[in-house]
């Protein structure tokens, strides 16, 4: 059963990546006589839609396989929150009908579910506090709300692409690079972790906490920054070219490192290939969508996912953590970003309305959210830590 | 009070901007704008209207909206601020907060817990802010949804031109036969649920008029939501406590004023166990080496009857047995009683055996509750030993005294004086794990150390908060309030003749996009062209 949930899971990956493709061949298609989406990009949605079916083939599966909700730590997490941000794009490309929505939308997927795999992906036990019914209502409403919201950064990068200005040196132009520039990273991240992992990479340190205590740590990529005090054991590894104090985890650190450095690497090879900026290679694709569309998309969406946002990561979770933890509410990192998220939304909604922050302006701000919503995924699992780090491990 | 009389006829409130009645511009700056700024309909607010007194000054600052999102802002920035480093509440116990930041984080602990921001989510600062973001949501509310009413109630059918014409959506066209065509546009209109006004020939299409007081319902829900959190601070409101209970143990809930009894038949401890439980999970089992299955509390919870005379053993009935787990709180009256924690194999009994030192031979075993310990332990035949002192968590202090550092019995330890009858005055032995002092020279008896007895510790959280529903109200109010105002629009659409032309204008409070392809169905056939979008144009022709 879990082979074939995995199987599954491949399947719905590849499909995805091909899905934008035929999106993005649709619009390269010079034969467009008649107004509206053409065979390329009916071809592009049909496949998305098998890719999300498979994806839900691999979520039964796995559910029926663990007796759980597989939405129980953070490779099953973050597989849930791609396979909804794939069924978020449908719904809303069923109403708008805009090809270029798919070819940000989809590889953004993508990434999600690439990483997802970066984190250990055995079926694992609930702990007595995840035994409840409310672990699949909570996170998975949560996860929907969210994907949602990120469809509306998809929809302010088009937008961003499409009305920053390339020729010009402008913060603009340099912000929107940024933030290619963090999808390459990620990318980057994948590709360096997925092919140590596949070599079988494994260096084992002895070292001292900040407690003073000796412990063992397992590097599964070279390590550059070494733990306080530690030493090699596994033969013929990298030496560390740097210690680091007890305080910090030179583990992540070492990661962080390793990601950004092979994406500075991807980023500069691209920048050969194109021989310009990715925001200026993606330009041409965002030629011909209308700049009110994309806007309004991107209003839209937050719209929807923020209702569901707030019920499945506020309210629910409040429920839960009643019948949990005693308390609707402790100032838990996660419970805090999940309100930091809610507040930052509801300002954007603030903003618009009354402040009439329309256009770039809003587009910005749906960047900004989505970095928040990632921020709350993958820093507040893996660095702050706190009642949900079981998520992390 | 001044009014406004608009050519129509209509008396407006003074500050009005466009005639609540017909739409006609009456403030002087608005007449040059190309499109109406339609935010509230152009009534007159309070805020817009009053800047004398104190009162107003105070009211139009929290009815702005921009100061609304800077108080949002500042608090989402603050927040995360408190999740760089733990609260207070999370450090654990080792030591005083005061060092512990700095021990574990360095100077930037310090200064962190200097800032006080190691208890930010209860610092005035953040109270204050909070605070604030509840009155700018009863001021914004008011300052809006009162005229908003008034205007959209007393709209009329009959807009003005000059309102229609600069709507976004406006198209004028003369179709061959306005009768026909406005019976048509009216049927179409009417299938997509939109209510029809009518009135010397023109028409008002209306729908989702409801979705405009989302807003406003959802503000009153998270004022509610926030007058719950500030009833917590009522006395008798909330309770949070928490109980210690011994396996076998009988105990009176706290907060209960003596009413509840909890007996604790039992705690027990599972872990998953690769050989019984599913397969699936062996490979995660083996890498995490222990996963916790199950905490749970054996319990019966009993009240008592009757008044008793304090001293006087109650009398109890019992209520329910109950299996307390994680997820599974035991739930009486106001109260519920959740598994939290537990300790395991706390020492309970120490046995001893009163032994001469030198042939070995015992003369009577004892047995110590380390609770509740006796004074003094007859072993019959003139052999006893009485407890002179005990520590039940025994350390030695700087001066070298034995002392205790609780009342839980995790180290104990004893000074016995054992009579015999060869020693009627007594030997005196301190008898701690492992450690025998003889302080008086060499005893010719001891308490020989023969076994222990251990038992599980349940700890229970005792929960009232009788906030609860005005929460759950306050959020359920909320989302309703929300889903109102994100999953509806408010559309309309005005047909007016006017010199033998049809004028068509449409607004929507957001979702121009369905607004544009409604009014397109509606006309399709009927030979009024389709409005144009004038912002959209602008905007085309300036990019």
């Amino acid at each position: 059963m879990v082979t074939i949930s995995s199987n599954l899971l491949y399947t719905a990956f590849i499909l995805y990546l091909i899905a934008t493709v035929f999106f993005a061949g649709s619009i390269k298609d010079k034969n467009r006589t008649k107004k509206g989406p053409n065979r390329w990009a009916a071809i592009g949605l049909w496949i998305s839609i098998i890719g999300f079916a498979a994806q839900l083939g691999y979520f039964i599966t796995r559910w029926i396989a663990a007796g759980h909700a597989p939405v129980s730590n953070l490779f099953e997490f973050t597989t849930f929150f791609g396979m909804s941000l794939v069924g978020a794009f449908i719904v809303i490309y069923l109403i708008y009908k805009t090809p270029i929505l798919g070819v940000f939308t989809l590889p953004v997927a993508v990434l999600m579910i690439a990483y997802a795999s970066m984190f250990p992906r055995e079926v694992s036990p609930l702990i007595p506090a995840l035994q409840s019914d409310w672990l699949h209502i909570h996170v998975t409403t949560a996860a929907v709300g969210q994907a949602i919201l990120a469809v509306s950064f998809a929809a302010g990068l088009i937008y961003l692409v499409k009305s920053v200005d390339q020729t010009k040196q402008s913060k603009q132009r340099f912000w929107l690079e940024a933030v290619m520039f963090g999808l390459v990273c990620t990318l980057g991240f994948i590709i360096i972790s997925s092919s140590f992992s596949a070599s079988g990479y494994k260096a084992e340190f002895n070292w001292i906490d900040k407690n003073g205590q000796e412990d063992v740590l397992e590097y599964h990529l070279p390590a550059l920054t070494g733990p306080h005090e530690g030493q090699l054991i596994t033969e013929g590894k990298l030496e560390p070219l740097a210690e680091m104090p007890a305080i910090i985890n030179a583990k992540k650190l070492n990661t962080v490192i390793w990601s950004l450095a092979s994406g500075v690497i991807l980023y500069l090879a691209l920048r050969l290939i194109l021989r310009k900026r990715i925001g200026a290679a993606l330009q041409p694709l965002a030629k011909n969508i209308n700049l009110d569309l994309v806007d309004e998309i991107a209003y839209r969406s937050v719209l929807i996912g923020f209702p569901v946002f707030t019920l499945g990561a506020l309210i629910f979770a409040m429920i839960w953590a009643q019948i949990a933890w005693t308390r609707f509410w402790g100032w838990d990192p996660k419970e805090v970003w999940a309100l930091i998220t809610f507040l930052f939304y509801a300002a954007y909604l603030h903003l618009r309305l009354s402040k009439g922050w329309h256009g770039e302006k809003s587009a910005w701000l749906a960047v900004i959210g989505f970095i928040i919503i990632m921020f709350n995924l993958v820093a507040v699992n893996l660095v702050i830590a706190g009642l949900h780090s079981y998520a992390g491990s | 009070m001044k009014e406004v009389k608009c050519d129509c006829g209509h008396v407006n409130p003074i500050g009005t901007i466009l005639c609540e009645s017909c739409g006609k511009v009456l403030e002087e700056k608005e007449k040059d704008k190309k499109l109406l700024d339609m935010r509230y309909e152009g009534s007159a607010r309070r805020s817009q209207t009053y800047n004398k007194t104190i009162i107003d000054k105070i009211w139009n600052f929290f009815s702005s909206v921009k100061v609304g999102v800077w108080l949002i802002v500042i608090t989402l920035i603050a927040s995360a601020v408190g999740t760089i480093l733990p609260q207070e509440m999370y450090i654990p116990p080792i030591m005083p907060a005061e060092e512990y930041y700095e021990d574990q984080y360095g100077w930037i602990g310090k200064l962190y817990y200097d800032l006080g921001f190691h208890n930010l989510y209860s610092s005035w600062w953040y109270l204050i802010l909070i605070a604030s973001i509840g009155i700018s949501l009863v001021i914004c509310s008011l300052d809006r949804v009162v005229p908003l009413y008034r205007a959209l109630k007393k709209q009329k059918v009959s807009r003005h031109e000059s309102y229609l014409q600069r709507q976004r959506v406006f198209g004028a066209s003369q179709p061959e036969d306005t009768d026909k065509a406005f019976t048509m546009a009216k049927e179409k209109l009417k299938s997509k649920k939109y209510s029809i006004r009518e009135e010397n020939g023109n028409i008002l299409a209306e729908k989702g008029r409801f979705s405009r007081w989302g807003p406003y319902v959802n503000h009153v829900g998270l004022i509610i939501f926030l007058i719950g959190g500030m009833l917590r601070f009522v006395p008798g409101m909330y309770v949070d406590k928490i109980l210690w209970i011994r396996e076998g143990e009988t105990k009176v809930i706290p907060e209960t004023n003596g009413e509840y009894y909890l007996k604790n038949d039992g705690f027990i401890l599972e872990m998953y166990d690769k050989e019984k439980d599913k397969e699936v999970f062996g490979e995660a089992i083996d890498k995490a080496g222990m996963v916790a299955k199950n905490y749970q509390s054996n319990v019966t919870l009993y009240k008592k009857q009757g008044d008793t005379v304090a001293g006087e053993e109650a009398d109890l009935k019992k209520v329910k047995d109950y299996e307390i787990k994680v997820n599974k709180p035991l739930k009486f009256e106001n109260f519920a009683l959740y598994q939290v924690d537990y300790k395991l194999n706390e020492l309970n009994k120490m046995s001893f055996a009163l032994t001469n030192k030198k042939t070995g031979e015992e003369y009577g075993d004892l047995t110590v509750d380390l609770n509740h310990p006796q004074d003094e332990y007859d072993l019959g035949n003139g052999y006893k030993a009485e407890v002179v002192s005990y520590f039940p968590d025994f350390e030695f202090d700087e001066n070298g005294e034995p002392v205790t550092k609780s009342r839980i019995p995790n180290n104990p330890a004893f000074v016995f004086k054992m009579f015999t009858p060869d020693k009627p005055d007594g030997e005196i032995s301190f008898v701690a794990i492992r450690q025998t002092i003889e302080p008086f020279g060499d005893n010719e008896y001891k308490m020989a150390f023969k076994g222990i007895d251990t038992k599980n510790v349940s700890a229970l959280t005792v929960r009232k908060d009788l906030t609860l529903w005005i929460i759950a109200l306050g959020g359920v109010i909320f989302m309703i309030g929300v889903a109102q105002g994100s999953y509806w629009n408010h559309r309309r659409v005005w047909l007016r003749r006017v010199n033998g032309e049809v004028w068509v204008a449409g607004h929507t409070n957001k979702n121009w996009h369905g607004l544009k392809r409604e009014i397109e169905t509606a006309l399709d056939g009927t030979g009024i062209m389709m409005p144009e979008d004038q912002l959209q144009n602008q905007s085309e022709k300036k990019g």
